[in-house]
């Protein structure tokens, strides 16, 4: 564990252009060439003890856990699927309240989300632990490990919205690993944040139970969610997840009224089946609504996907083309700097609301929620 | 194709009233079974077999649940003691498990550089995980670096277990504690990770021996410690197939939940399906059928 006084730490933040600071798994630099006692050289994980949610006792000792779909089962000394809550005599603790891996300054748009506040600032915040195992993890060193296998710091709610606030960002982003495993700690730094008039978004899977879902609506201010495929086969074979938790979670942000954008990460022949891309955005079109932007964000090959190639623009342009001849008004591409698919238009007059170049804005032509050239109200959290 | 040889070894003595382990007898009960088991008379030939002075040796031990259902500190010395005499160095000897403070809270003497064999935890300093994932069916994991630069070949250490996901924990699953995501395996009574974790090149290679500590059997309830369902057993299984020895562990589990009044595990919805997948014809890492396994009982 690390300790950092705050200036420090937003001068690492802002630094660290491009990239998280703080992830990977501990370094291995110093063989246990000391002598004597072995114990002195046992590295000091540094988990909290914080007691979970959405968890119900059971007999002997066991727990089972409400939060995610999993449902995990869990016996005395033993950790859920997502590596971070322990049962520890019975009661389930979070491992990581208050000790983030990760924590850097992004701009909005590198979430992505394009119709909240564009053009500020995220401060962004991950902790060790997912709930799914997808196998094209971008992430996966500080996702797919058990937090004691990364560098932490201790990072409470009210020092991270002071450090949002510090750094001039409009919003606080659960982002990077899976913040449903951190839910406690993410409620907790939503409702510091709030007191500062900091909003909070959530970069997630969605692969989480109905209850906890609604209470996290109620807390935070947007939400974008990895829509997977839109298949049983790919969620259970490439993500060890189920698709149907993932649908439900969706209708009910359709029928809240939070902020909820979607990617679609295209990874060659496992999801990118034209007819499922139609598929998926004729349910989007009549479960979603047609408002709901879509990104489609090209693979590149990482983590136990490494034999793939990368996703041709092609199949991004197409799938693209099929959402929009489906219905579908702001559908983009992602992770092509420069294509025009970056851009949003204006469902009415067809002519371009903002220009984007990767996460920079080059012009923008809203104003109070509005296309400035045919007056067409867009939807979104503007300002 | 061969009969695998087991060898289950009891004394009804070795836990003493007190609950504490009597080593002497222990000792007798590890030497007599590996002298069985390769039909040797001397320990020390019987142990060669396995293992040459050439070897940097890591004994696997599972320590995850507590002193009360963990691997009994003595065998891995009484082991560490064995290889001790056909010539093997402390310092090629490793004691290991996940963490150094789960061994220590068992009664493991830790012991990085010290005299004596050397006992650490993967989380230890200078130690970590391999920087290349393995990729292997549904493995996708980082492997212990005591496996892969510390030790060369491994005697497993293991301890007899219900397992509230798996059925049984024993030889197979104790290599769980040997990568760093074993919770991404739990999914489906563990099955097939655990049989395609042992059959990882850099796990089944290194795989020459089990010696499964069965002196106190958790025969419900597990993998954590529940006194009412623990039966002192006083039992060691010893054998070179770490298939054999998981089955011939399920058919003891079996046994004392009749005894007790229990359903087998099968009928309680958890028949541990890992120890067939493994030997089945995608796995062949060894047999799972009284068929196919030479089993020896002994009592001292």
């Amino acid at each position: 564990m690390g300790r950092v006084d705050r200036r420090q730490f937003l001068k690492c933040s802002l630094c660290a252009a491009g990239g998280m600071i703080l992830p990977g798994v501990l370094p291995n630099e110093s063989i246990l060439g000391s002598g004597g006692d072995a114990s002195a050289a046992v590295a000091q994980a540094a988990l909290s003890q914080v007691e979970a949610r959405y968890y119900k006792k059971l007999e002997h000792k066991e727990i089972q856990c409400e939060l995610c779909p999993r449902e995990c089962r869990v016996g005395d000394r033993e950790r859920g699927y997502c590596g971070c809550r322990e049962n520890q005599g019975g009661t389930y603790y979070t491992l990581v309240h208050s000790y983030p891996c990760s924590a850097h300054v992004d701009p909005i748009e590198k979430k992505p989300l394009f119709h909240f506040l564009p053009g500020t600032q995220a401060f962004s915040i991950a902790t060790a632990g997912c709930n799914l195992n997808c196998k094209f993890c971008q992430n996966w060193e500080i996702s797919q490990v058990r937090p004691e296998q990364v560098r932490t710091y201790h990072l409470p709610p009210a020092d991270i919205a002071a450090y949002a606030q510090e750094s001039k960002s409009r919003s606080i982003a659960y982002t990077y690993s899976e913040p449903i495993v951190f839910y406690e700690y993410m409620v907790d730094c939503a409702r510091a944040g709030r007191e500062r008039g900091i909003k909070s978004v959530v970069i997630t899977a969605g692969y989480i139970n109905h209850d906890p879902w609604l209470e996290l609506i109620s807390e935070v201010d947007a939400i974008k969610v990895d829509f997977k495929a839109f298949t049983e086969d790919f969620y259970r074979d490439v993500c060890q997840g189920k698709l149907k938790p993932v649908m439900d979670a969706l209708v009910d942000l359709a029928k809240s009224d939070i902020w909820y954008e979607l990617v679609y990460l295209v990874v060659p022949t496992l999801n990118d089946d034209p007819n499922d891309i139609r598929r998926m955005s004729r349910w989007m079109v009549k479960e979603l609504g047609r408002d709901v932007p879509i990104h489609f964000t090209r693979f590149h090959p990482m983590y136990l996907l490494k034999n793939l190639p990368p996703t041709p623009v092609s199949s991004l342009e197409k799938a693209r083309e099929i959402a929009m001849e489906e219905g579908m008004n702001f559908v983009y591409v992602g992770n092509v700097p420069g294509n025009p698919g970056e851009n949003t238009y204006c469902p009415a007059c067809k002519r371009v609301l903002i220009e984007r170049v990767g996460y920079r804005i080059i012009q923008m032509n809203l104003k109070d929620g509005a296309c400035t050239h045919c007056g067409k109200s867009v939807p979104g959290v503007w300002s | 194709m061969g009969k695998s040889k087991i060898v289950v070894v009891r004394s009804s003595d070795v836990i003493r009233a007190s609950g504490k382990v009597n080593t002497e007898l222990l000792a007798r009960t590890v030497e007599q079974g590996l002298c069985r088991l390769t039909s040797e008379e001397e320990p020390a030939d019987a142990i060669s077999h396995f293992y040459s002075p050439k070897d940097k040796i890591g004994l696997k031990v599972n320590c995850l649940a507590g002193r009360m259902a963990s691997t009994h500190p003595e065998i891995a010395l009484v082991v560490a003691d064995l290889l001790k005499t056909i010539g093997i160095k402390d310092k090629n000897i490793v004691v290991w498990d996940r963490s150094s403070r789960e061994l220590k809270e068992i009664g493991f003497p830790l012991n990085a550089n010290g005299s004596g064999p050397r006992c650490f935890g993967t989380d230890a300093q200078g130690v970590g995980y391999s920087q290349e994932l393995i990729n292997y069916k549904q493995i996708g994991s980082l492997l212990s670096r005591v496996m892969e630069s510390f030790t060369n070949v491994q005697v497993n250490l293991p301890v007899l277990k219900d397992h509230s996901l798996s059925g049984v924990t024993c030889a197979l699953k104790n290599y769980f504690g040997a990568v760093h995501n074993p919770n991404k395996y739990h999914d489906d009574g563990c099955d097939p990770f655990i049989a395609d974790l042992n059959q990882v090149p850099q796990i089944r290679e290194q795989q020459r021996l089990v010696v499964c500590d069965a002196l106190r059997v958790q025969f419900n309830g597990g993998p954590s410690y529940h006194p009412q369902w623990a039966e002192n057993f006083g039992g060691i299984i010893v054998g070179e197939d770490p298939v054999a020895v998981d089955f011939v562990g399920y058919q003891i589990i079996d046994r004392i939940r009749r005894k007790h009044g229990l359903p087998d595990l099968e009928k309680a919805g958890r028949k541990p399906k890992h120890i067939f997948t493994a030997a089945d014809e995608k796995h062949k890492l060894g047999m799972a059928s009284l068929e196919r396994i030479e089993l020896v009982e002994m009592r001292i």
